[in-house]
C-alpha cells in the first residue's frame, strides 16, 4: 500500500512536470496574443515524434539526450515564427471565432502531418531514459529521467519564466503588451515583435514538452489532441495566463491522475476534467483567475 | 404611468457609495436622491466618476461600500438584469448597438425584452412590435434610418438609437450618459426638447450625464456636481451653474465652445 | 419564398440522384443527417460561438439507439429516444458550458466530448470499446423492410426530418430569441441590460443544437446499422464545425447545402487520401477563414448577384 502510495506520487511528479511545460507555453501565447492556440498540442506532438527520430539518430544514449534538446529548439524556432507571422498576424483585428477556427484549421493540417512523416505505428525511443539510468527511492526502482530530470527542467523553467519575464526589460515588455497592448504601443513598444517573441517561446515550450515526454512513452496519432485538451483543463482550471497557477494546477492534475490510476483506474481519464468542472463551476474565471470588466 | 399611491422617499437613494480602481477613488462616499418625476443632470470633469455612478446603479459595477435603493427596496449588489426589471433603464457613453441588426430590429429586440421574447416561433418584427419600434424612433427623428444596419449609422445617429433603446424599455427610472454628445449641435435641442417632453409626459424620471451646459440649464430641474469620486455641490440649475465653486471645477475646465 | 423553392429543388435533386445511383442512397441519407447536427453548430455560430465537440451528441443518439434497440423495433420510437437522449445531455453540459463564451465554449465541448470518447472506448463491458455494437435493422411502422425498401424509407425519413428541422428552425432564429443569438454575439451586455438572460439564449439553442446533432446521429446510426466510439472523436466534430462553415450561416439552407458537397466529395476524395483528408479540410477551412468568405451560401448569393448584373 505503502508502496503504491509513493509509486502513485512519483509518477504523478513526473506527468505534472511535463504536462506544466506544454500548459505554461499555452497560457503564455493567450495571455499575450489573447488567441488559444488549439494547435498547441500538435506542436507537443511534432516535438516528441522529432525528439525520438533524432534521438534514435544519436548513436549514444548521452548524446540521445542532447536530441531532445536539438529537437525543441528546431521545431520552437521553425515552426513558432512561421505559424506567427504567416497565419496568426493576418487576424488579430477579425473575430474570436475566427481566430479559433484558424488554430483549429493549424490543428486538422498538423495532425495529418504527423501521419504523414512518422506514419500510424507506435514510435518508441528511450534512449534518453536508459542515459540517465535508473535510482531506488523507498525501495522502488525508478528512472533518474523521470525522478529527476523532468521535474527539475519544469522547476528550472518556472524560474527562468518568472525571472525572464519580471526581470529584464523584454520580459516586462511582453507583459506590458499582455496586460494593454494600447497603452504599450503608446509608450514605444513594438506589440508585433512582442506577439512573435512570445508565440516563439510558448511553441517551444510546447515542441520541449513534447521533446522530453518522448521517450517515457510511445507515440501514437491522437497525442496532440489528448495534450491540448489535456493542457487547455490545466490552463482553464488554473485561470488564463496564470504562470505559476498552471504550476500549482500541473501538479493538481496530474498527481489527481496518477492516484487515479492506481486507486481508481476507471476514473484516471475523467479525474482532470472532473477538477476542471468543479473549480470552473465555484470559480468561473480559474483557482488563481481574476475577472476582467469590459469598459462600456 | 399609472398614478400609485405617492411614496414619500425619494425614487431612487444612494448613500455613502464607495468604488475604488487601484488608488483611484472613482467613488469617495456619494450620496444622493433622485425624486420621483425629476430630471436631474450629473456633470463634472471627465474621471470624476460619473459614469462609475451610473455603473454602480445598474449594478454593473458592484459598489465597494455604501447603499443603493429604488422605490425604498435595496438594489445593491443585483445583477444588470434584475436591476432593470425593476424599473431602471440606461444609455451608455459609447454606443451599445447590436451591429448586424437594423435599427428597426436594435429597438424591436428592446421591446420584446418587455414581453414575448421566449416564444420561440413568433417573428421579432411582427406588426404590432415594428409599428412599435417606429413610433419610438420617429420621436428621435430617426425614422428614416429603420432599416439601417446599425454598424453603418454615424456617431451621432448611433448615440441617439442607444437612448431610444433605453427608452423603449418604458422605465421608472431612465439613465442617459451623454445622451447627444457626438450628435450635430444643430439637432442636439430639439432631439433634447422631444426626448424631456416625451419624459415628462410620460413620467419618467431621469438622470443624464452631460457636459454641455446649455442643455443642462434648459432640460434639468436640478443639477449635481461631480468632482474626484464625491458631489460638489446639487441644486437647480440657476444657482449651481452660478456658484463660483462650481465654475472652477467644471467650466473652468473644459467650457466648450458649442 | 425562395428559401422554400431552394429546399423543394434541392429535394427533388437528392430524389433524383438517389434513384439514378443506387450507392447515393446511403451517402445521402448520411449527409442529410450531418446537415441536421450541422443546422444546430449554424446556431451556435450566429451566435460567434464555435463547438468543438458537438460529435458528442451524435454519439448520444446513436449510441442511444444502439442500447434501446433489443428492447425497441421502431425506427420512429428509436429517432424519438435518440434525441430525447441527445436533449438531455444537451441540457446538462449546456447548463455548464452556456456561462462561457469563445475559447473557453469552444475547449469545454472538445473536452467533454473526448472524455465520453475514452468512456466509450474503455468501458469495454458497456459499448464493446473499439470494436463498437452493430444494431438489428429495427420495423418501420411494424414492417420489416429488406435492403433497398429499407435504405429508400430511412432516405425519404430523412428528407422529412430536414424539411420540418429547416422549417423551424429558420422560423426560430427570427423569433426574438433566435435574433438574439447574434445579438449575443456582437453586444452581449446590451442584452442584459435590456433584461434577457444571455446565458438562457445560448443555453437553450445549444439544447436545440443537441437536439438536432442527436437526431442527425440516430438517422446515421440507422443507416450503417453500427456505432463505434469514432463518432465522438474530435475529428468527427472538426468535420462537423468544418461543413457548418462551409456552408455559411446566412440561412437554414447552408448546412445542408455544404453536408450534401461534403459528403459527395469525401467519398471520393477520403478514399484517395485517407492520411491526409483532415489536412485538406484543414487546409480549406483555413482559406475560407483567411479570405473571410460567408460559405457556399454566400458564394451563391455573389453569383446572383452577379447574375442579376448581367442580365
Amino acid at each position: 500500500m505503502e508502496l503504491l502510495l509513493l509509486l502513485a506520487l512519483l509518477d504523478g511528479l513526473a506527468y505534472a512536470a511535463q504536462l506544466f511545460m506544454v500548459a505554461v507555453g499555452l497560457t503564455l501565447v493567450f495571455g499575450v496574443l489573447k488567441i488559444l492556440n488549439v494547435a498547441h498540442g500538435s506542436l507537443f506532438a511534432i516535438g516528441a515524434y522529432s525528439a525520438s527520430t533524432l534521438a534514435a539518430l544519436a548513436g549514444t544514449p548521452w548524446l540521445s539526450l542532447l536530441a531532445l534538446a536539438l529537437a525543441a529548439l528546431a521545431v520552437g524556432a521553425i515552426a513558432g515564427p512561421s505559424i506567427e507571422r504567416g497565419l496568426l498576424a493576418r487576424i488579430y483585428d477579425k473575430e474570436q471565432v475566427l481566430q479559433l477556427l484558424l488554430t483549429f484549421a493549424l490543428f486538422m493540417i498538423l495532425e495529418d502531418v504527423q501521419k504523414l512523416v512518422w506514419g500510424v505505428q507506435p514510435v518508441f525511443e528511450d534512449a534518453p531514459v536508459r542515459a540517465l539510468g535508473p535510482v531506488v527511492v523507498g525501495g522502488i526502482v525508478y528512472t533518474a529521467y523521470q525522478l529527476i530530470l523532468l521535474p527539475g527542467l519544469a522547476v528550472v523553467c518556472l524560474l527562468f519564466l518568472v525571472w525572464f519575464l519580471r526581470r529584464t526589460v523584454t520580459g516586462r515588455m511582453i507583459l506590458a503588451v499582455a496586460h494593454d497592448r494600447e497603452a504599450a504601443e503608446a509608450i514605444g513598444i513594438d506589440s508585433r515583435r512582442i506577439y512573435l517573441l512570445a508565440f516563439t517561446i510558448g511553441a517551444g515550450l510546447a515542441a520541449l514538452g513534447g521533446a522530453l515526454a518522448a521517450p517515457t512513452t510511445s507515440l501514437v496519432p491522437g497525442v496532440g489532441v489528448q495534450t491540448i485538451v489535456l493542457s487547455f483543463a490545466v490552463v482553464a482550471t488554473a485561470g488564463l495566463g496564470q504562470i505559476e497557477g498552471a504550476a500549482a494546477t500541473a501538479l493538481l492534475v496530474g498527481l489527481g491522475r496518477s492516484f487515479a490510476v492506481y486507486f481508481a483506474p476507471e476514473l484516471e481519464v475523467v479525474v482532470p476534467y472532473l477538477l476542471m468542472v468543479i473549480v470552473l463551476v465555484l470559480r468561473p474565471s480559474g483557482l488563481f483567475g481574476g475577472r476582467e470588466l469590459r469598459r462600456i | 404611468m399609472v398614478g400609485e399611491t405617492r411614496v414619500s422617499s425619494p425614487l431612487l437613494e444612494a448613500r455613502g457609495l464607495v468604488l475604488a480602481f487601484g488608488g483611484v477613488r472613482a467613488a469617495d462616499g456619494i450620496d444622493l436622491d433622485v425624486n420621483e418625476g425629476e430630471i436631474l443632470a450629473i456633470i463634472g470633469p471627465n474621471g470624476a466618476g460619473k459614469t462609475t455612478f451610473l455603473n454602480m446603479v445598474t449594478g454593473y459595477l458592484r459598489p465597494q461600500a455604501g447603499s443603493i435603493r429604488f422605490r425604498g427596496r435595496e438594489i445593491t449588489g443585483l445583477t444588470p438584469r434584475r436591476i432593470v426589471r425593476l424599473g431602471i433603464a440606461r444609455s451608455f457613453q459609447i454606443p451599445q448597438l447590436f451591429t448586424e441588426h437594423t435599427v428597426l430590429e436594435n429597438l424591436a429586440l428592446q421591446l420584446a425584452a418587455r414581453e414575448g421574447f421566449w416564444a420561440p416561433f413568433a417573428p421579432l418584427l411582427s406588426r404590432a412590435r415594428s409599428e412599435r419600434a417606429l413610433a419610438l424612433l420617429e420621436r428621435f427623428g430617426l425614422g428614416e434610418l429603420a432599416s439601417v444596419r446599425a454598424d453603418a449609422l454615424d456617431e451621432g445617429a448611433r448615440k441617439l438609437v442607444d437612448v431610444a433603446m433605453a427608452t423603449a424599455l418604458a422605465p421608472r427610472l431612465l439613465l442617459m450618459d451623454e445622451p447627444t454628445s457626438g450628435v450635430a449641435a444643430s439637432e442636439k435641442h430639439a432631439i433634447m426638447d422631444r426626448l424631456v417632453s416625451a419624459l415628462r409626459r410620460e413620467g419618467v424620471t431621469a438622470v443624464f450625464v452631460e457636459h454641455d451646459m446649455e442643455v443642462v440649464a434648459r432640460h434639468a430641474d436640478r443639477v449635481a456636481v461631480w468632482s474626484n469620486g464625491k458631489i460638489l455641490a446639487q441644486g437647480p440649475p440657476a444657482t449651481v451653474l452660478a456658484d463660483p465653486a462650481v465654475h472652477r471645477e467644471v467650466l473652468g475646465v473644459e467650457v466648450a465652445p458649442c | 419564398m425562395p428559401l422554400r423553392l431552394a429546399f423543394a429543388v434541392g429535394f427533388l435533386a437528392l430524389a433524383l440522384l438517389a434513384a439514378l445511383q443506387p450507392w447515393l442512397r446511403f451517402v445521402l441519407t448520411l449527409a442529410l443527417a450531418t446537415g441536421l447536427a450541422v443546422l444546430g453548430i449554424m446556431m451556435l455560430l450566429r451566435a460567434g460561438q464555435v463547438s468543438f465537440g458537438h460529435a458528442l451528441y451524435v454519439a448520444v443518439g446513436a449510441y442511444t439507439i444502439a442500447f434501446a434497440r433489443p428492447q425497441l423495433d421502431d425506427v420512429l420510437l428509436l429517432l424519438a429516444a435518440a434525441v430525447l437522449a441527445a436533449v438531455v445531455a444537451g441540457i446538462l453540459v449546456g447548463l455548464f458550458v452556456s456561462r462561457y463564451r469563445d475559447i473557453f465554449f469552444g475547449m469545454l465541448n472538445l473536452a467533454f466530448s473526448m472524455v465520453v470518447y475514452s468512456l466509450l472506448e474503455k468501458l469495454y463491458w458497456l459499448t464493446r470499446g473499439t470494436d463498437g455494437i452493430r444494431v438489428a435493422r429495427p420495423r418501420l411502422f411494424g414492417v420489416a423492410l429488406e435492403g433497398a425498401r429499407y435504405e429508400w424509407a430511412l432516405f425519404a425519413l430523412a428528407l422529412v426530418c430536414v424539411a420540418i428541422a429547416a422549417a423551424l428552425v429558420a422560423r426560430y432564429l427570427r423569433a426574438p430569441a433566435g435574433e438574439a443569438l447574434s445579438a449575443l454575439k456582437t453586444r452581449e451586455t446590451r442584452l442584459e441590460f435590456a433584461g434577457v438572460s444571455a446565458r438562457r439564449v445560448l443555453f437553450q439553442a445549444y439544447v436545440v443544437s443537441a437536439g438536432l446533432a442527436g437526431l442527425g446521429g440516430g438517422i446515421t446510426a440507422l443507416a450503417t446499422l453500427h456505432v463505434t466510439p469514432l463518432l465522438v472523436y474530435w475529428t468527427h466534430s472538426g468535420e462537423l464545425v468544418f461543413v457548418a462553415i462551409l456552408g455559411g450561416t446566412a440561412n437554414v439552407l447552408g448546412p445542408f447545402l455544404g453536408a450534401v458537397v461534403f459528403e459527395l466529395v469525401r467519398v471520393h476524395a477520403a478514399a484517395a487520401f485517407p492520411d491526409a483528408w483532415q489536412m485538406i479540410l484543414g487546409l480549406v477551412l483555413l482559406g475560407i477563414v483567411l479570405l473571410a468568405a460567408r460559405g457556399l451560401v454566400g458564394l451563391l448569393e455573389e453569383l446572383g448577384r452577379w447574375w442579376g448584373r448581367r442580365v
